[in-house]
Parts: structure tokens; C-alpha cells; sequence
């Protein structure tokens, strides 16, 4: 199977990839039997991709983290969901389509399924937006938070953005006032909260969907303070420092799991998310519904106490009363 | 992302950089209004909070300075001032952190962006904390977060309004997620004096940008903010590049942010005490005689 949309670090197989379809034609076209060469290739091939992903650079995640082909928000609602009813609005003039909602049932459990959407290709991306979510967009998710709070659902959020949408509207409409509610509000949910870093968690974009119970992340993805891109031209002063940037940043699933921001970092297929969907989606809703299990036994208070402990710890100083360098708390 | 504008005009020596200037006698007595060009008397200055009188533009102060301005005299004690910051990710880029950090405390005596404690107006009890621009921007890393959400937690305990003077370029990016996650932190720790019916103000003083913006500048029961101050989430130049358009004049300024229902008042710094106080009074916040 060929793809359309390589990226510069999987060149390499390319080259393998061709072998193998050359060996497969032949096989059509006559009575050889090629079966052991082809195994030989495919094998050489697997191990390759395998060593080629275990290998990423920060830089290089960011790349398959923006993959055009990797499951999306709605993509993951689909293959976990036979009932889905999207719904639409912020009820103050404005349905985003960078953000999107809905009610659907995983297993046996009636959920609240929001998050960031991206487009496949330019004309999808326009609609979406990218995935830069405006000022409705955040009222409309808390909107439907506050829904699933009434109706006891628990939420499931999926964050893929670049970051939330910078434009003369999105100032207008109050950007920073929709994000800081937000986050304020999600403090105060009484239904467990599991949020997942699916793509590209993009600074306070990112987050304003993201004050979870249980933070996950793909092991591809990349959730950042600042795109390494800005980092790069303010700090270094140069946009091309970009990857140096994402290093220094500490922007992967081990990165963070090391910092405490993330609970849980999610294997993924060798090739990434976008190379095996339903592998991703597999591992994906056997970790939602196992946090899922953890959280509806707590009490509301467990679950409300539990979030604030959580990022009440994140962060690092020094504290000469405690006369110790680590968690704040 | 407006961090970026920051940095840049501050290369520029521009709005950041819009200070008193020496006039030519050089004797330090008199100096010259950025906005207006007006020699002033320096101690006429000060004793206008240093709003210049002729324009009404507000220089730059720094916390010592505005704690001075709001808290009565010597009843500001400060808390967790000792509390100074790591370097959580080893960051370097043309710099180390580290070295950033030491110039910052050197220049300006703090150990990190912000100054926190209680303090009374007009013998009513206040939590106060303010930021300080002059470190690094103002950028909230892990002590600025930490700091604010302990003063936050305080105010709770006590049952104290509180009131934050904001000054910040945003997330402090050396400290990469670490400080992305302080806007939770404290937004979660603002939920709670909320739900304890305790008043929060904000005052948003130039600039204020980025993360401070998209959380707890953004969070209060009411929204105070100095004239002229610059108040956004994203960079000027970010928006003008995406749009290619010219933006209003007033763009991002206090008076905009007011026109479009972001910001409850604007008050001139000379009027600020009396302003928080008649607030303060107004709430049922009572000066407490007993005490003090
Ligand atoms: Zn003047």
C-alpha cells in the first residue's frame, strides 16, 4: 500500500516500500512464488519503521503529531461510538467548527465527547479552522461541560490545536476571558473528566479544554507552552532555531510524565497514529474506559478534591522553608 | 505569543522603554513626559503616582512602588518571599535561564516576578499581590504561580477580598508546560475563593498579555484596569500578520477592552486607593478597628 503523505524522516522506507510492491506485481503476473522474499521485506521494513519512531526527535513528533492523516476528534468518535448525536452552539450567536461536541455511548456508558477538530486537506481546514478554536468555541465547550454536569455524564476530551484562534474577533469576543472561565469552571465539574493530548496541544488553546481528572498523551504528541516556532523567533531570535526549541521545551509524553503534567503516555502503532487508525483508537478507548472505571467510584468530593491536588503540585521552586527543590505543594 | 511583541519592541527600545527621559541639565530634578514632551519636576511627579500632569500618561512603576501606592504605611507584610525558582528543564537558548534569572534578581532585588502578601486600606484588610514587570517580563513561571495561588488560598482561609495587580508578557517559556499549567493552578485556586463569596479584583496595568490574560486577569468579580494599558491574549503582530489589515487604533487598550465589556472600570492611578476602597466598602469589607 503506497502512502500520499510522507514525511522527511520516513524517506528511508520508501525505498523499501517500492521492493515490496515490485515483488507483489511480479507474484501476480507469474507462478513464482515470492512469499519468502516478500516476508523478508516486510519483516526489514517493520523493523525499520519501528527504529525509525522510536528514534524521533522532539522536532520530528511534531511533524507526525501534525500529520494530515492522523485520527482526529471525530475520527476517534467514530470508531468509539455507535450512537452519536453531535450538538451545536454557544447560545450567545455562534456554533465553532474548530471545536466540536457531542453526546455518544462508549460500552455501556453515556458520555460527553468534545474537542478540537482539524481539517484533512486545505478546504476542510478552512472550515475548521485549522483547529484554532474562537472565544464561542471555548463557551460553547463549557456549555456543553456544564450539560453533562447536570445529566451526570462523564466528559471525554480530545485536544489537537495549534492554539486558540489570534485575530481582531477572537480579541473582540474576549478570547482570554472564554479560556480563564474555563479553566475556572472545569475545577468545579461534579462528572469525572479524562482529557487526551490526540495531536497537538497548543498552550492556552490547549488547555482550555484540558483541566482533566487524568491527562493522557499519545506518545507522538506534542503538548507545548509556546509553539517552538514562536519560542525560536523570541528567544533565539530566529525561527529556524525551531527544533532546538522544541528540545529545550520538554514538549513529549515522557518529557511531561516526567514533569508530572501528564498522567499516562499511550503507545502507539510503529509509523504513528495515522498508520494504524483503529490500533490508535483501540489503545486509545481501552485507556478511556479503564480511568473512566477508576473515576465514577470516587464521590464528588474525592473527584473535585483529586483535580485541585493535581495541578495544585505542578510546578517546581525552591522553598527554604521546606528546605527543598521539587513539587510546590 | 504577545511575548513576542514584547521582545521585539523591547529591542527597539519602544514600549517598554517609554520612561521618564533626563532632560539636558542632567541633574536628575527634572526629567521629560514620553507621551508629551512636558519637563516635569520629578518630585511632582511621584507625589502624582507618577502620572504625568500635563497628559495624564502613566509611567512605569514597580511593585515596591505600587504596594506603596495602595497599602497604608507599613501595613504590607509580605508572604513566601523567599520562595525563588529552579530551573526546571535545564533551559538554555542564546542563554542560559539560570543566567537570566540571576540578572533579573540582581537588577532588581526580587527573587522571582511577583510580590504577594496581606496588607490594609484604609484599615480594611486586603490580599494583595503584585507583579512586577521588570523580571522578565513579568512572565509566570512556577514561583509566580505558586506564589499567587498560596495568596489566593490565604484570602480563602481568611475570608480576605483580594485584589492582583497584573503586569506580564505571559507564560514564562523557560519553564516550558510547567508554567503553561500556573493558569490552572490558579484559576482553580480563584474557583474556590469564589465559592467562598469573597470578592476578587484584578487591576490590569501596561501590558497585560498571553496566559495572565487567559486566566486569572480575566476571573475577576469585577475588572479594574489603568487607563491607556495594553490588554490582550494575542500579540499584536500575530493578529496583523493573520489578518493583514489594519487594527484600530485603540486596539488592545483598557478603553477598548471596556468598550467591548471586559473591563468594569478604568481608574487613573492617582484615584486608585480612594477607588478600592469605596469597592472595598461597598462589598461589606469594614476596616477593622479592634486590630490596629
Ligand atoms: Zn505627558
Amino acid at each position: 500500500m503506497a502512502r500520499r503523505y510522507l514525511l522527511e524522516f520516513e524517506k528511508p522506507l520508501v525505498e523499501l516500500e517500492k521492493q515490496i510492491e515490485q515483488i507483489r506485481e511480479l507474484a501476480r503476473d507469474s507462478e513464482v512464488d515470492v512469499s519468502q522474499q516478500l516476508l523478508q521485506l516486510e519483516t526489514l521494513a517493520a523493523r525499520r519503521r519501528e527504529e525509525i519512531f522510536q528514534g524521533l526527535t522532539p522536532a520530528q513528533k511534531i511533524q507526525v503529531a501534525r500529520h494530515p492523516h492522523r485520527p482526529s476528534t471525530l475520527d476517534f468518535i467514530q470508531m468509539f461510538c455507535d450512537d452519536w448525536v453531535e450538538l451545536h452552539g454557544d447560545r450567545t450567536g455562534s456554533d465553532d467548527q474548530a471545536l466540536i461536541g457531542g453526546i455518544g455511548r462508549i460500552g455501556e456508558r453515556s458520555v460527553l465527547l468534545l474537542g478540537q477538530q482539524k481539517g484533512r486537506d486545505t478546504k476542510e481546514n478552512v472550515a475548521r479552522n485549522f483547529g484554532m478554536a474562537t472565544p464561542g468555541g471555548y463557551r460553547k465547550a463549557l456549555r456543553l461541560m456544564e450539560h453533562a454536569d447536570r445529566f451526570k455524564l462523564p466528559i471525554i476530551s480530545f485536544i489537537d490545536t495549534p492554539g486558540a484562534y489570534a485575530g481582531l474577533l477572537a480579541e473582540e469576543q474576549g478570547q482570554g476571558e472564554a479560556i480563564a472561565v474555563n479553566l475556572r469552571e472545569m475545577f468545579r465539574l461534579r462528572v469525572p473528566v479524562v482529557a487526551t493530548v490526540i495531536g497537538e496541544g497548543g498552550s492556552g488553546g490547549a488547555l482550555g479544554i484540558g483541566v482533566a481528572d487524568r491527562l493522557l498523551m499519545f506518545e507522538h504528541s506534542v503538548y507545548t507552552v509556546a509553539s517552538p516556532e514562536a519560542c525560536a523567533s523570541i528567544l533565539w531570535r530566529d525561527a529556524a532555531k525551531a527544533p532546538e526549541a522544541a528540545a529545550a521545551l520538554k514538549i513529549t509524553g515522557p518529557d511531561l510524565l516526567n514533569l508530572g503534567v501528564v498522567d499516562e503516555v499511550l503507545k502507539e502503532p510503529a509509523g504513528g497514529n495515522n498508520w494504524a487508525p483503529l490500533k490508535a483508537g483501540e489503545v486509545l478507548k481501552e485507556a478511556l474506559e479503564r480511568h473512566l472505571d477508576e473515576l465514577t467510584k470516587m464521590s464528588i468530593q474525592q473527584l473535585r478534591e483529586g483535580r485541585y491536588r493535581k495541578f495544585r503540585s505542578i510546578g517546581r521552586v525552591l522553598d527554604p522553608t521546606t528546605s527543598e527543590t521539587g513539587l510546590s505543594a | 505569543m504577545s511575548l513576542f511583541d514584547w521582545f521585539a519592541d523591547r529591542r527597539k527600545g519602544q514600549f517598554v522603554g517609554k520612561v521618564i527621559q533626563e532632560t539636558d541639565e542632567g541633574d536628575g530634578l527634572w526629567g521629560k513626559c514620553p507621551e508629551c514632551g512636558q519637563v516635569v519636576y520629578r518630585k511632582d511627579l511621584i507625589a502624582n503616582a507618577n502620572v504625568c500632569s500635563n497628559c495624564g500618561h502613566h509611567n512605569r512603576i514597580d511593585s515596591e512602588e505600587r504596594i506603596n501606592l495602595i497599602a497604608d504605611e507599613g501595613s504590607f507584610h509580605a508572604l513566601d518571599q523567599d520562595l525563588s525558582p529552579t530551573d526546571p528543564l535545564g533551559f538554555k537558548d542564546r542563554r542560559a535561564y539560570a543566567d537570566r534569572l540571576r540578572e533579573s534578581q540582581a537588577n532588581t532585588g526580587m527573587k522571582d516576578g511577583v510580590i504577594t502578601g496581606f496588607c490594609k486600606v484604609e484599615s480594611i484588610s486586603l490580599a494583595l499581590g503584585v507583579m512586577d514587570f521588570r523580571f522578565m517580563g513579568g512572565s509566570m513561571g512556577s514561583v509566580v504561580g505558586e506564589k499567587i495561588t498560596r495568596l489566593i488560598e490565604g484570602a480563602t482561609a481568611k475570608k480576605a477580598p483580594l485584589l492582583i495587580v497584573c503586569a506580564s508578557g505571559g507564560a514564562r517559556m523557560q519553564e516550558g508546560m510547567l508554567s503553561l499549567m500556573q493558569m490552572a493552578k490558579i484559576s482553580g485556586a480563584l474557583e474556590r475563593h469564589r465559592e467562598a463569596e469573597l470578592l476578587y479584583m484584578p487591576l490590569l496595568t501596561h501590558p497585560t498579555t498571553g496566559g495572565v490574560t487567559a486566566s486569572f486577569a480575566m476571573l475577576g468579580d469585577l475588572i479594574l484596569a489603568e487607563p491607556k494599558a495594553l490588554i490582550g491574549f494575542a500579540g499584536r503582530r500575530v493578529i496583523e500578520q493573520t489578518l493583514r489589515e489594519k487594527l484600530p487604533d485603540n486596539f488592545q487598550t483598557a478603553e477598548y477592552l471596556q468598550e467591548h465589556g471586559f473591563v468594569d472600570t478604568i481608574v487613573p492611578r492617582p484615584q486608585l486607593k480612594k477607588t478600592l476602597c469605596s469597592l472595598l466598602k461597598l462589598h461589606g469589607y469594614l476596616p477593622d478597628k479592634q486590630k490596629d
